[in-house]
């Protein structure tokens, strides 16, 4: 596998990276690098393994469902470049 | 059931002008879980609340944070999936499913995307004209919710309010098995049910508890399937219907204007009850999903899944055959009754010990009427089911007419009161008394000669003379009673 210079601009908008085209050919040469490495592992054959999603052997922990938190809307929006009345303000974002 | 074994029904198809068509309707609805706290954080999940004072660090993605998941919330999803005869998967995972808006903080939202808590299932539907039909599930799965963006308090900013943000979402997936928007409004009204029922989400659809993203095709009867379009957080059941008319005809119109259907994203616009393309996002169905490496899979045991099915109520389709069986009600009856539990409760407790079809009548017809009359639900109604069952008994026992009930009924839905106390008090007791009845019935005799030989000649006229005595008695005289004595004075019978 490995990915066009289209498709890293395409990469870099998804995840809100600003990328500049002089930086493109080099990221191209990286993630195909890093692709090309991580490709040696479709010489191993897996059929019948199941994905493995943890390395560790344990039951996911659970909270029983009370109200243990939030009540502190001045902390939240704290460390936001702008807000006011506890909402956070944004440029405007309409569909 | 699938597709291809559901008959195309000549009454479901819509004209065209090159001909017959048939919509095809599949439904993604959002029902918000009812739960004290978030899927994964301690923080409330209660309506409202003053600007981002729901929120604990998880809600807001600060650094460091992980997500713990809430066991009822959990619960919640399996009592739901069991409600919908579906299976329940022992094992899920939770994905994090990729996207920028300035209302999900994390950058991701937190969802089951290959392998949901519930899986395969199935919801009943009872049309008005008898018809089942029947709706399956694909899945439904348990996601967080995004906060609120506010537009219209800046010119130039939104405002955000994440009090939503990680409030537990269940997102239940039909197939496409419906037909026609009657179909898919009665399914959502039936979801809707269900889940009331379970208490698993409050149906409230006001506060936004349950929306519909509604996916729309049309095809030649029976044909291969068309390109469909996906109509974004339709919010209440009028609009589901009208967006899907409103969808199927723009589709139809195109296609026979020559034109293609393009699979894209809609709004449904409630002021104009037209649909329109979202500003279009090439991009935005790119969501990378991928598992969420802050969570460990979802696992519970059977057993776990037996208490809960143990525990769960009786469900409106078991409630509506109960009814037909056990109480002898009309199909329409039970299903009017069965929509709400609230309603159903009332009715068990009017019926008991009574009539029920009577029961039935008296609920639907006068109680039901009047609280739609004045837009409340039975949780309004000023009236118990005590005080209507004892205007039930005033009428089996003879002490008052059915027409004075209606009077009693009216007195005590505005006033309150004991219906049998209210009789009493004010003299509505029904006339039983034979020589009460007689006066009257010689008075008006003796008042009206001319009328009395044309009755003998003509005995249709025994009517005019009954309504005279009852209006002399103020509609307390036994009706037979009075029925039976003209008769004899009269010498007609």
């Amino acid at each position: 596998m490995s990915v066009d210079q289209d498709t890293v601009r395409r990469i870099a908008h998804l995840a809100r990276i600003a990328v500049s085209d002089a930086e493109v050919p080099h990221l191209q040469d990286e993630l195909n690098s890093i692709l090309g490495w991580v490709e040696q592992l479709n010489a191993i054959d897996v059929s019948g393994v199941e994905p493995l999603t943890s390395v560790v052997e344990m039951t996911m922990k659970k909270r029983t469902d009370l109200v243990t938190d939030g009540g502190y809307p001045e902390a939240i929006v704290k460390n936001a470049p702008l807000s006011e009345d506890n909402y956070f303000v944004v440029p405007k974002v309409v569909e | 059931m699938n597709m291809a074994e559901r008959k195309v029904d000549a009454k479901k198809l819509l004209k065209g002008a090159t001909g017959d068509w048939e919509v095809i309707v599949g439904l993604e609805v959002h029902a918000q879980v009812t739960s004290k706290a978030k899927l994964f954080s301690g923080a409330s999940a209660s309506y409202g609340g003053a600007p981002n004072d729901h929120v604990s660090l998880v809600d807001a993605a600060m650094p460091g944070m992980l997500p713990v998941i809430n066991e009822e919330c959990v619960a919640q999803a399996i009592r739901t999936g069991l409600g919908l005869k579906a299976q329940i998967n022992l094992r899920s995972v939770f994905d994090r499913k990729n996207y920028f808006y300035p209302d999900l903080p994390q950058g991701y939202q937190i969802s089951q995307f290959k392998q949901p808590i519930v899986g395969e299932g199935v919801v009943v539907l009872d049309m008005l004209d008898g018809e089942r039909v029947e709706v399956g599930i694909e899945r439904l799965h348990l996601e967080q919710d995004a906060g609120k963006s506010i537009h219209d308090q800046h010119p130039a900013y939104s405002y955000v309010d994440l009090n939503r943000s990680g409030v537990a979402l269940m997102e239940i997936v039909s197939k496409p098995d419906m037909r026609s928007a009657e179909e898919a409004r009665t399914y959502m009204t039936k979801l809707r049910t269900i889940l009331r029922y379970l208490g698993t989400c409050d149906g409230n659809m006001e506060e936004g508890s349950m929306r519909a993203d509604v996916n729309v095709s049309v095809r030649r009867p029976g044909g291969p399937l068309g390109t469909r379009t996906e109509t974004k957080n339709v919010n209440s059941i009028r609009f589901l219907g009208q967006a899907i008319d409103y969808e199927a005809r723009r589709q139809i119109d195109l296609i026979e204007d020559g034109g293609t259907v393009v699979q894209e994203t809609r709004l449904f616009d409630p002021g104009k009850g037209e649909t329109r393309p979202m500003r279009s996002k090439e991009e935005a169905h790119d969501y990378r999903y991928f598992p969420d490496p802050d969570l460990l899979p979802l696992e519970f045991t059977q057993s776990f899944v037996d208490e809960l099915a143990a525990a769960l109520p009786e469900l409106p389709d078991d409630k509506r055959a109960r009814f037909i069986t056990d109480f002898g009600l009309p199909a329409y009856d039970a299903s009017v009754l069965v929509l709400e539990k609230a309603s159903a409760d009332f009715f068990e407790q009017v019926a008991a010990g009574r009539d029920a079809k009577q029961a039935a009548n008296w609920v639907i017809n006068e109680l039901f009427g009047r609280l739609n009359k004045e837009g409340h639900g039975i949780e309004d109604s000023p009236m118990s089911a005590a005080q209507l069952g004892a205007i039930i008994d005033l009428v089996a026992d003879g002490t008052i007419s059915g027409k004075i009930a209606k009077d009693v009924f009216e007195i005590v839905y505005t006033e309150g009161g004991e219906p049998r106390e209210i009789v009493e008090a004010r003299g509505m007791r029904q006339v039983t008394d034979m020589s009460a009845i007689e006066k009257a019935v010689d008075e008006i005799i003796a008042a009206n000669p001319d009328k009395v030989a044309q009755a003998q000649a003509k005995p249709t006229l025994l009517g005019w003379f009954v309504g005279q005595v009852m209006k002399a008695t103020g509609g307390k005289a036994n009706p037979q009673a009075v029925n039976d004595l003209l008769k004899a004075k009269l010498g007609i019978g």
